[in-house]
């Protein structure tokens, strides 16, 4: 069903609600857009007018801060017209349906929603009732996806390690069980037939047969980063160590912490990412976030130009009349 | 009132209670059984009905159905459900305590039994509950809910405060020898989750439901049970460990019965890997394994009874994100025709499936009904095996269209329901 739901019947991009269901071709579109789009977002006239006269909403459900901020400027710079609504979970509370806050805001006519919410499966959710012209845009639902930080990570990954993901060892450390960047990643990077995708972390932060996504537990760093090429570290939530999933920052930083020292056995030409915001001294050192190897502040960059592409694709099939090119 | 005499004429009886799966006809008079195969002296039928070529079964009874009826009327009513049990071949409907008010004291007891009078459709028996106001922390009345009818004690869905607390329930219960129906969940196992937790629960990235959610809670009340001797009912079992673990006890002499909901016998955590609200149980749809485990418990009689564990729901109920959805299904009308498939596919002899549904779970109740012996009540189904159907909303006779077999095709069309020798329901051939 999210094959149908996401790709239209001209095999193009519909809504973007998860890197499962879509295919190599169409993450390579996306790639190559974002790529196009990069050259836009470094001149000093920062916008084209690909979605003008369109409207945009930001729908958050949950707090944000970087994600919301590059979809509105991903939105402006491609000329859309940009409204921001934050509900917090309590006031949706109070009576109204998400449905009903839906139909509220189609009847407004929008023409897209990007959604984030607490809750895994929302976005496919609103996409299967939004009206035929709508488009929907994950930006995080639950533990789930969110696969447009993924195809950033992606983005950058392509930009610093070449096209050929075949090559490469990638390491995702960290909390995978409440994951969703790490859910999208797993995806998109077996999608693109990357050489060996490792998760590592105790088990507390493993989620039950994770390896049926197609990846190689480890849970001792250091046999994790032996001969990574890209190493992908993950926020850790503090509510971790009430729910008894650990037991102190600490000993995660002993156990778990990217330090330079641990980074030795990665490849010497490692590339450190992290879909921020970082916590550091408990995931790593700020010598490793702000070093040579750490690409986190380009990964906040790309992630405009991706999301730029992503709006843009997902737009485009319902009018099939503007290019970008 | 005196009922009318009927023959039920050249119909293929199948009573597992009695052995017979055979062609013949069947009496009732004064609104029960008086003979099977030839007519009692002196008898003359008011009524005939012709069933030839289609089956002659007890009238169905379902271990577990809810009404929504006191206190959620917007998704059914006893009027609406009863209707639709008699449009299913089911006779008795045994609904759990978690209506509100919650049944824990004999007016609720009345008033469902008072408003189930109103209706030509299936008797309605209730469970009462186990803790006041199902809270978990004080007993209830047992006594008096007995007294009222209640055909049996449970907490429904909701747990108790401490082991303490389940260990004075089951005494008190075992005092005046009442069967304490149980669900077996350890809650902060199953925590906010909304699925099996598995390979679906973590693509998805729902929080899942453990194995153990179910298992250590079997493990906690089985041991109870050893201790105080009271009679339990494990409801709507999930897991294959669990109904190893009950075979087990069962066949150390605990005074223990369980059952399984029809739903988890064709359904796994696979169903629910796109988001389908109409696949969110609770419990969880289990693994293929479980599935498995599950039929093999109901083959070898671990599980005596298959129930249909009816959830109706409004539409809306199920119009959110998964996790955000009402769980559980509108089951009554899917009963009959699940459990012909399962003999259909042969995975149980139809008499071992009848039985199921009809004595396996009336001796449960303890009621007596589900069987056609001679001077029992006069419960009957009888259905055409060959008639199929197609599950729709419309199709769908109860007042709840949530349902996870939408589109399927199902065996078995009931023609006629008796309840007390009274014809409710007539069906015409089409």
């Amino acid at each position: 069903m999210s094959v149908n739901l996401q790709i239209g019947e001209d095999g193009r991009l519909r809504h973007f609600l998860s890197i499962e269901g879509l295919n190599r071709a169409l993450l390579t579109e996306i790639l190559d857009t974002a790529e196009s789009f990069a050259g836009v977002t470094e001149q000093s006239v920062k916008k084209v007018p690909l979605l003008r006269g369109r409207t945009i909403v930001n729908l958050f459900f949950e707090a944000s801060t970087r994600t919301r901020t590059t979809f509105e400027l991903a939105a402006k710079r491609l000329s859309a017209d940009v409204l921001n609504i934050n509900i917090s979970a309590s006031s949706a509370v109070k009576g109204e349906t998400l449905l009903d806050t839906l139909r509220n805001l189609e009847a407004m006519h929008v023409d897209m929603f990007v959604v984030r919410h607490a809750d895994s499966g929302t976005a496919h959710f609103i996409a299967r009732h939004v009206q035929p012209h709508v488009s929907v845009i994950n930006a995080g639902d639950g533990r789930h996806a969110h696969p447009t930080q993924a195809m950033l990570d992606i983005f950058t990954i392509r930009r610093e390690k070449g096209p050929d993901f075949g090559r490469l060892t990638v390491a995702i450390v960290g909390d995978i069980a409440h994951s969703r960047v790490a859910r999208s990643q797993i995806h998109a990077l077996n999608l693109l037939n990357v050489g060996e995708l490792r998760v590592v972390a105790p088990r507390t932060l493993i989620p039950a047969h994770v390896e049926s996504l197609g990846v190689r537990v480890f849970h001792d760093l250091h046999e994790g980063l032996r001969d990574a090429d890209v190493v992908i570290m993950l926020r850790l939530q503090r509510e971790r160590m009430e729910g008894a999933m650990l037991p102190s920052e600490h000993e995660y930083y002993r156990l778990y912490g990217l330090t330079r020292e641990r980074l030795a056995t990665a490849k010497p030409d490692v590339t450190v990412m992290h879909p921020g915001p970082i916590n550091r001294g408990v995931e790593m050192d700020s010598h490793v976030a702000d070093g040579p190897h750490s690409v986190i502040l380009e990964q906040v960059t790309y992630g405009i130009a991706t999301r730029m592409a992503v709006m843009s694709m997902a737009m485009h099939p319902v009018t099939g009349q503007e290019s970008h090119d | 009132m005196t009922e009318a005499s009927i023959h039920i004429r050249g119909g293929h009886l199948v009573d597992p209670a009695n052995g017979i799966d055979a062609v013949t006809d069947l009496y009732i008079a004064e609104g029960r059984i008086a003979a099977v195969g030839n007519a009692p002296d002196g008898f003359t039928a008011d009524i005939t009905l012709d069933a030839g070529g289609l089956h002659i079964i007890p009238g169905l009874v379902d271990l577990c159905a809810r009404l929504r009826d006191p206190g959620q009327e917007h998704k059914a009513t006893i009027d609406s459900e009863c209707r639709a049990a008699a449009a299913s071949g089911i006779t008795t409907l045994c609904c759990p305590p978690d209506t509100t008010p919650v049944v824990d004291t004999p007016a609720v007891i009345e008033l469902i039994r008072h408003r189930a009078s109103q209706v030509d459709g299936a008797r309605v028996v209730t469970l009462g509950a186990l803790t006041r106001g199902l809270l978990g922390e004080h007993l209830s009345e047992m006594a008096a809910l007995k007294e009222a009818g209640c055909v049996g004690v449970s907490n429904a869905l909701k747990p108790l405060a401490s082991t303490q607390i389940e260990r004075r329930a089951f005494e008190y219960a075992a005092t005046f020898d009442l069967t304490v129906f149980l669900y077996a969940d350890d809650p902060a196992l199953s925590m906010d989750g909304c699925l099996h937790e598995g390979q679906v629960s973590t693509r998805l990235g729902l929080r899942g439901i453990p194995e153990a959610a179910e298992t250590v809670a079997v493990a906690r009340d089985l041991a109870l049970i050893q201790q105080t001797g009271v009679r339990a009912h494990f409801c709507r079992l999930t897991t294959e460990r669990a109904v190893r673990m009950v075979a087990r006890a069962q066949f150390d002499g605990l005074p223990v019965s369980a059952d399984v909901a029809i739903p988890y016998l064709y359904l796994t955590e696979l169903d629910a890997s796109e988001f389908n609200s109409d696949f969110h149980f609770i419990p969880p749809l289990r693994t293929g394994n479980d599935r498995a485990g599950l039929v093999t418990g109901l083959r070898d009689g671990t599980l005596g009874a298959l129930c249909s564990d009816h959830q109706p729901h409004e539409a809306d109920a199920k119009l959110a994100p998964f996790p955000a959805t009402e769980p559980g299904a509108s089951g009554i009308d899917t009963l009959l025709p699940l459990t012909l498939k399962l003999a259909q596919e042969e995975q149980l002899a139809l008499g071992d499936a009848i039985a199921r549904v009809t004595c396996g779970p009336a001796a449960i109740l303890n009621l007596p009904c589900g069987e056609l012996s001679v001077g029992r009540t006069a419960d009957i189904c009888i259905f055409d095996a060959g008639a199929h159907w197609q599950v729709t909303p419309d199709t769908l006779c109860s007042q709840g269209k949530n349902t996870p077999f939408n589109g399927w095709e199902m065996p078995g069309q009931v023609r006629y329901t008796l309840r007390n020798g009274r014809i409710i329901f007539t069906r015409e051939a089409r």
